[in-house]
């Protein structure tokens, strides 16, 4: 059956779920093969879970390289495994990092590239990718014409599914080609006990209309009664009320959840680009006019300090 | 010795205007006027700081594009740029990422730097790929999706925030470099610079001045293919009501009958 890649990402030493959800749609087009990089001691328990999840071969490289130097050694490894193995597709999470070392395989393999699919199926001519493009506005499907199909897939894009393959390891030495820039320094960023915002089944985000830092208080508590990720829009981030990485939209985060509650935020283009693909949308905005309102399945037009405490209480009395 | 910076911009379709797709499936560029991506504005920014940072250096702005991608042209001269480099061809319509990087990496081959500024993505395609697709063309480090930049001693520096963690990088010019909308607010064109930019030269270069194929770009050049392109299903119309004390144990009700809570 055609081996197809998959890059598993990791964090703090846990498979992140994006990579489970990569090697449930890799099943659909193939025998999916694992590939983790750069993961040291925990590098054994992420190859388990990768078996648990699909993954028949586990491809294990270590190095100093991986964590000292910016993408490229990652290219190095995935590329040479493409080629070692005759892989016939390679799929990586949607990332800004994993969008970049899919485009450099991509070249090297001298292949067609897509990027944040979000959906995955087997096709006549190698797999199909469906993507969502201006601002949600339109679906496209696509297909690699030439070279080895190189994939980037969107996190929450499939429902990880287990299911238990032989999971053989396998270590594998690279051949580093060098020429990358020196990571001088590397602070990893403080878990805040929340969700990651990307990956979250729930979010909920503030706007505007939040008013203050402060403010966010109140979209924060309902994110924790829901278990949800807290996201902000590029005004409320912008005025300084909340972490960049925490922006949903076209130049921040792009996420895709079951569901998304929107407070304070009137919806422009900006914003809609990065979440218009939830499932369910939720908004509350003083503006009845608010054009989130077109996007929205149920909306309530009243003033967010007063709806979304209620709510919460709502939800703790549940 | 000049510090030569280049700068790589698109001319997209105004995200706030009614995007589409053509018959031929390429991005649908009648149907709505197009501009400099707002993302190219702050590698043009970042650009201009670190030439005015430097004892002498020149920003030249390069770009690949139909004849309209000249206003993306003119507002970065506008805004400060020394120069232009408009690589034009009929043959490039329809072009994908990989081909676009190609004509790009031999236009600025042939238009000479020592560093290349890009914005993180563009705001029409949105692959964000380009930067890195470069410096793996022209054998370089990438030193990509800053939200922080400089250049001293011949090195580059910068702060990249990523998902996990913020990383400091630092690698030696020439690098390819990209930067987020956190780097820094895009400057307006004063009235001198507009006035400035109309006589200021923009070299025009085709597929033959760069030694490209034709068959090596375009639609029939691209490596993927677009089978279908449909515009979304207008979602229904959702639940609105007015909040008179309740809403939010309504909302909690709508969320407990679609089993969020």
């Amino acid at each position: 059956m055609a081996e197809i890649l998959v890059l598993v990402d990791h964090a703090d030493g846990a498979v992140r779920k994006p990579a489970l959800e990569l090697l449930t749609l890799a099943r659909r087009i193939g025998e999916p093969s694992a590939v983790v990089l750069g993961a040291g001691e925990a590098g054994a328990s992420i190859a388990a879970t990768a078996g648990e999840y699909g993954a028949a071969t586990v491809y294990v490289a270590d190095g100093a390289e991986f964590t000292e130097q910016l993408v490229v050694p990652k290219v190095d490894a995935l590329t040479q495994l493409a080629r070692e193995k005759g892989a016939a597709a390679v799929l990586v999470t949607s990332s800004g990092e994993g969008k970049e070392i899919a485009a450099r395989v991509a070249l090297r393999l001298g292949s067609g590239l897509i990027t944040d699919a979000v959906e995955l199926e087997a096709g006549e001519n190698g797999p199909v990718a469906t993507q969502s493009v201006f601002a949600a506005s339109y679906q496209v499907r696509s297909t690699v014409s030439h070279g080895v199909p190189v994939i980037t897939v969107k996190p929450n894009s499939a429902a990880p599914e287990a299911s238990p393959a032989a999971g053989t390891v396998e270590d594998v030495t690279v051949a580093f080609t060098g020429n990358a820039a020196k990571v001088v320094s590397r602070t990893p960023r403080v878990s805040t006990g929340r969700p990651e915002l990307t990956e979250s089944a729930i979010v909920v985000s503030g706007g505007r209309g939040v008013g203050a830092a402060e403010g966010f208080a109140v979209v924060e508590k309902l994110a924790d009664s829901l278990g949800a990720a807290v996201g902000a829009s590029r005004a409320a981030v912008d005025a300084g009320w909340y972490p960049h990485s925490n922006q949903v939209g076209q130049t921040g985060k792009q996420v895709s959840p079951q569901l998304y509650v929107a407070a304070g935020i009137s919806g422009a283009i900006q914003h809609r680009a990065g979440m218009q693909t939830s499932k369910t949308i939720v908004a509350v905005n003083k503006d009845a006019e608010a054009p989130i309102f077109d996007l929205v399945d149920y909306g309530v037009v009243g003033d967010l300090f007063e709806v979304l405490p209620q709510l919460t209480d709502e939800i703790g009395a549940r | 010795m000049t510090l030569k910076i280049a700068v790589c911009v698109k001319y997209v379709p105004d995200a706030t205007g009614d995007r589409g797709f053509a018959d031929d499936l390429t991005t649908d560029r009648e149907a709505v006027d197009g501009l400099l991506s707002e993302l190219d504005e702050y590698a043009v920014e970042q650009a201009l700081r670190i030439s005015e940072e430097s004892d002498d250096a020149e920003v030249t702005v390069v770009t690949v594009g139909p004849d309209d991608a000249k206003d993306a042209l003119r507002k970065a001269l506008s805004m400060g740029a020394d120069k232009a480099v408009h690589v034009n061809d009929e043959d490039i319509h329809g072009s994908d990422v990989i081909a676009t990087s190609a004509i790009l990496a031999k236009a600025l081959e042939k238009t000479g730097f020592d560093l290349v500024v890009c914005g993180m993505a563009s705001t029409d395609g949105t692959m964000g790929v380009l930067p890195a697709l470069l410096a793996e063309r022209l054998g370089l480090p990438q030193v990509t999706l800053l939200s922080e930049l400089s250049v001293e001693d011949g090195l580059v520096k910068g702060r990249r925030d990523g998902d996990a963690a913020t990383e400091h990088l630092e690698a030696p010019l020439p690098a390819v470099v990209s930067v987020t909308d956190q780097s820094g607010e895009a400057r307006y064109p004063s009235f001198k610079g507009i006035m400035a930019a109309k006589k200021k030269p923009v070299q025009e270069l085709d597929l033959d001045d760069l030694d490209i194929d034709a068959d090596e770009v375009g639609l029939a050049g691209a490596w993927t293919l677009v089978d279908a392109a449909a515009a979304r299903p207008a979602r229904t119309q959702g639940t609105i009501v007015t909040d008179e004390g309740d809403g939010g144990k309504q909302l909690a009700a709508f969320l407990a009958t679609q089993k969020f809570i």
